[in-house]
């Protein structure tokens, strides 16, 4: 392991050169950061809200407080990924000929590579674990989560990934190996910078979250069900987050190895993905990719299970096909286990092996289209009303099934060979990560967010929104559909063949329709807030919903329910209204709660000391914020006190205040 | 679709609102903690195939039948598995409500598992002399990383019992205590599992 430049013992390998001030870009950006956070903190300091924060906030161990800064946390980092999308577009459009285009390939690999990386690991998965975290203790009538301190451990530890993939946009400086941080690109004998050191550390103190997250949402929907909600009794929801939830705790680990394996051979010199020394570059990816193929069904099944609760609701039936929905869900998570291989075919297992990769990729699309079919049947017949979230549901279908016949194509082994790494494949994932996620999340939404806060979403910038994104994606990607299929390779920054050029631009206008669907999102919610009163719903069931979250109040108070809810059915909350079923008003009981700690703030904040210590060589720094972490850790056990009792008066006063409002 | 209730079939209205909470039988915890343990056999899953892809990978460097001396490793296997029994024993005793049995066993676990990395730790810097290092070869690189990190499991290990030591002295056997001596227990029991796996896909396969 050669070492380029000198590590000080005080400082490491970080010296003035490390920060970006001669790039007039990261400056600006850097700029423009600065400014942003220094108004948002004096605005906070200014009305006084910190203490508030601390309390309210950062040390809360509600599932409904997590979820909503999960997907804070995802809204933010879509702005900055999608930032980099841009950057892309213009660097496309821009590159062709004599042009260089106004990025570097240095610059240009590190967009890339941050693009991918924040929009997998920190926009949507936050935005799903958000949403299963707001959603699903409610939908099982549960009073929290089964673990309520390891969830504030699991989101801090999230966004300390985040800031750390920030931090290196002005701290020395990103991967540029790909959203995988792909091998030998990352060997350290090829990347000797910071960069892949910044990915690894980030995504496996985020990684650590996520697993956490994932065994306590399967621990909830196992153990906290309301009393008579079978398992084939719970919401389609529920069962697709514990689906997710399982496949999740089945694949993180291969990843957490995979990243650690890296992590030896780049600061102890180990040779596991080495090309020398009886390395092997591929195991790398065979290890990443049998975690990021499940990874896709990880973020898609909770999707699938928006869609199934929105169409249900939004066209007044029960959801066609429930056992049919569950079971496809099953077998789409076992499959998804058996797949990995085919994201790269050109590795040269031979034919059988590829042939067993090609056909297991095909059959997914057989549960998938089941799902599909099932939506069709629910809205067939049904008093469908198209408010935001339904008019989601509809695009998504519509988009979704190209993106899915795409990868069975795809699928199959030697059309691969020819569209391997091709823009096709780009237009492909992002057909059914944009058209399939990004599309159900916003379902999801505009769906849940009048439960959250007690209001509607403005529904004319919903319909900008709506309509930036739908447009956008389809004159986006359509061009580099064809452009892939003419044989343009992915991860290129400038062109030779000026004839290519028009499909860029196309593309790069898509871009903007989609920035302004992005723009009316930020505004809608400005709109909304403003608007509240007029948008206000005191039912606490807007949308004639059928599922327990519709049961109480809105927002919900922060016991959920002052009563235990009883099932008896399928769309137990429908059930109760055929019944005419009303909570009592009196006979509340004393409610048993968790404590809030800011000891899962404290923990997530010396990881992220840690890490970039690590990054940075900066060996003491690293030993004392590891041994803070143990401590802390240690000293957090000794805690004996952690919960406590809301008085059955207390729960009489705030139930009567949500009544009377 | 569904069963017919009870109650609603004797005419009654059914319920949907109890005034109590719900009772969840069993414990989250032993759930929770259980399948994290999953996804721990998973990482070493991962590191097991590694080492498997890499188990003839010497590069000209010193193979299984020149390192391992199987002699002191059945030492070490017999030291950790007499160390799940005593955590056995701690197990009983805590059973049978007697807090200064569990103390003792639990202490004469942790006292194996020190000499379990001790030994451990004696075996590596023999072949580190030797010139065996884990920047030697791919098969090295797995072999130090999957037994490292099964030796590291276990040092955590003894550091749990070390505070487990503390809190059992100041408060006995708290219910808290009890939920996570059973977490214990069954950490301690994972590692042995993992520890037969090592044994015989590193060391004896590797000699064969």
């Amino acid at each position: 392991m050669s070492q380029s430049t000198p590590v000080s013992p005080l400082l490491g390998r970080l010296t003035w050169e490390s920060f970006p001030i001669h790039e007039p870009i990261l400056l600006w950006t850097f700029i423009v950061v600065a400014v942003l956070g220094i108004g948002i903190v004096a605005v906070v300091s200014y009305y006084r809200l910190w203490g508030w924060l601390w309390r309210e906030w950062f040390t809360s161990v509600d599932h409904k407080k997590i979820g909503i800064m999960y997907i804070i946390l995802g809204i933010v980092m879509l702005l900055r990924g999608f930032a980099d999308a841009l950057m892309m577009r213009l660097q496309q459009v821009m590159a062709f000929g004599a042009s260089q285009g106004y990025l570097d390939a240095h610059h240009y690999d590190q967009i890339f590579t941050a693009h991918g990386t924040i929009m997998i690991f920190f926009v949507a998965i936050p935005l799903i674990v958000g949403l299963v975290n707001y959603v699903m203790p409610l939908q099982i009538g549960a009073r929290d989560v089964a673990f309520p301190f390891l969830n504030s451990l699991s989101l801090w530890l999230t966004v300390a990934g985040a800031l750390l993939v920030m931090v290196s946009l002005f701290v020395g400086e990103f991967s540029r190996a790909g959203w995988l941080n792909y091998v030998p690109v990352a060997n350290i004998q090829n990347s000797p910078d910071t960069g892949p050191d910044y990915y690894l550390w980030a995504l496996q103190i985020a990684g650590v979250g996520t697993t956490l997250s994932a065994i306590n949402m399967v621990a909830t929907i196992i153990r906290m069900r309301a009393p008579g909600m079978t398992m084939m009794k719970m919401p389609v929801f529920t069962w697709t987050a514990f689906c997710s939830n399982v496949l999740a705790i089945a694949i993180f680990p291969a990843l957490t190895a995979a990243f650690a394996m890296l992590l030896m051979d780049r600061y102890v010199g180990t040779d596991f993905f080495t090309n020398d020394a009886g390395g092997n570059p591929m195991m790398y990816w065979n290890l990443v990719w049998l975690w990021g193929h499940p990874e896709v069904y990880v973020l898609v099944l909770p999707v699938f299970g928006i869609y199934s609760e929105v169409t249900a609701t939004f066209c007044g039936k029960r959801l066609f096909g429930y056992s049919s929905m569950v079971y496809a869900t099953v077998v789409i998570t076992i499959l998804s286990y058996l797949v990995w291989l085919h994201h790269f075919f050109t590795m040269g297992s031979g034919a059988s092996v590829n042939s067993f990769f090609g056909i297991a990729t095909m059959v997914i699309a057989i549960p998938t289209g089941a799902k599909i079919f099932n939506w069709l049947f629910t809205m067939y017949r049904g008093q469908i009303r198209f408010e935001l979230p339904m008019m989601w549901v509809v695009a998504f279908m519509l988009t979704f099934v190209v993106g899915g016949m795409t990868g069975v194509l795809l699928a199959v082994p030697p059309a691969d060979f020819v569209l391997h790494n091709s823009l096709f494949l780009v237009a492909h994932f992002h057909n059914v990560i944009i058209g399939g996620v990004v599309f159900g999340l916003f379902a999801g939404m505009y769906y849940w967010f009048p439960k959250a806060f007690g209001f509607r979403l403005d529904p004319f910038w919903g319909k900008v929104t709506f309509w930036g994104w739908v447009i956008g994606y389809w004159v986006a990607w359509t061009p580099i559909y064809i452009v892939g299929l003419m044989g343009t390779t992915r991860r290129v920054r400038h062109f030779d063949d000026p004839e290519l050029r028009i499909w860029f631009v196309i593309a790069g206008i898509g871009a903007l329709i989609i920035l302004v669907g992005i723009l009316a999102f930020v505004i809608q919610i400005a709109v909304s807030i403003r608007n509240r009163k007029a948008l206000r719903d005191t039912t606490g069931d807007p949308w004639g919903g059928r599922t327990l979250e519709w049961a109480t109040a809105s927002p919900p108070p922060f016991y959920n329910f002052a009563f235990t809810p009883v099932v008896h059915e399928l769309d137990a909350w429908h059930d109760m209204k055929c019944h005419g079923a009303r909570p009592p008003v009196s006979g509340f009981r004393p409610i048993h709660l968790p404590r809030n700690t800011g000891a899962g703030v404290v923990l997530a904040a010396l990881a992220l000391v840690l890490g970039f210590a690590m990054v940075w060589y900066i060996w003491w720094l690293a030993a004392l914020s590891f041994a803070g972490l143990l401590a802390v850790a240690i000293g957090h056990t000794f805690n004996y006190h952690r919960d406590y009792h809301v008085a059955a008066d207390e729960v009489a006063r705030i139930e009567s205040a949500a009544r009377s409002a | 679709m569904t069963t017919p209730d009870p109650q609603e079939a004797a005419g009654a209205a059914p319920v949907f609102y109890q005034a109590e909470d719900a009772v969840h039988p069993g414990s989250a915890t032993l759930l929770g903690f259980w399948i994290y343990l999953m996804s721990d056999a998973l990482i070493f899953a991962t590191l097991f195939a590694t080492f498997g892809v890499l188990r003839s990978s010497f590069a000209g460097g010193p193979t299984p039948h020149e390192l391992f001396d199987l002699g002191l490793v059945a030492v070490n296997t017999t030291i950790l598995l007499v160390s799940a029994l005593t955590c056995g024993l701690a197990m009983i005793s805590l059973h049978a409500g007697k807090l200064g049995a569990v103390r003792l066993w639990l202490t004469v676990t942790a006292l194996l598992g020190m000499a379990f990395v001790g030994i451990e730790l004696g075996e590596f810097r023999e072949m580190i002399a030797e010139g065996a290092t884990p920047q030697r070869s791919g098969y090295l690189s797995g072999f130090f990383t999957l037994v490292g990190t099964h030796g590291l499991h276990v040092t955590f290990g003894v550091i749990w019992i070390a505070v487990m030591l503390v809190q059992l002295g100041q408060r006995g056997l708290h219910p808290d205590n009890r939920r996570r001596l059973l977490c214990l227990s069954m950490f301690w029991h994972f590692l042995d599992v993992i520890w037969i796996g090592v044994f015989t896909f590193v060391y004896l396969l590797g000699v064969v």
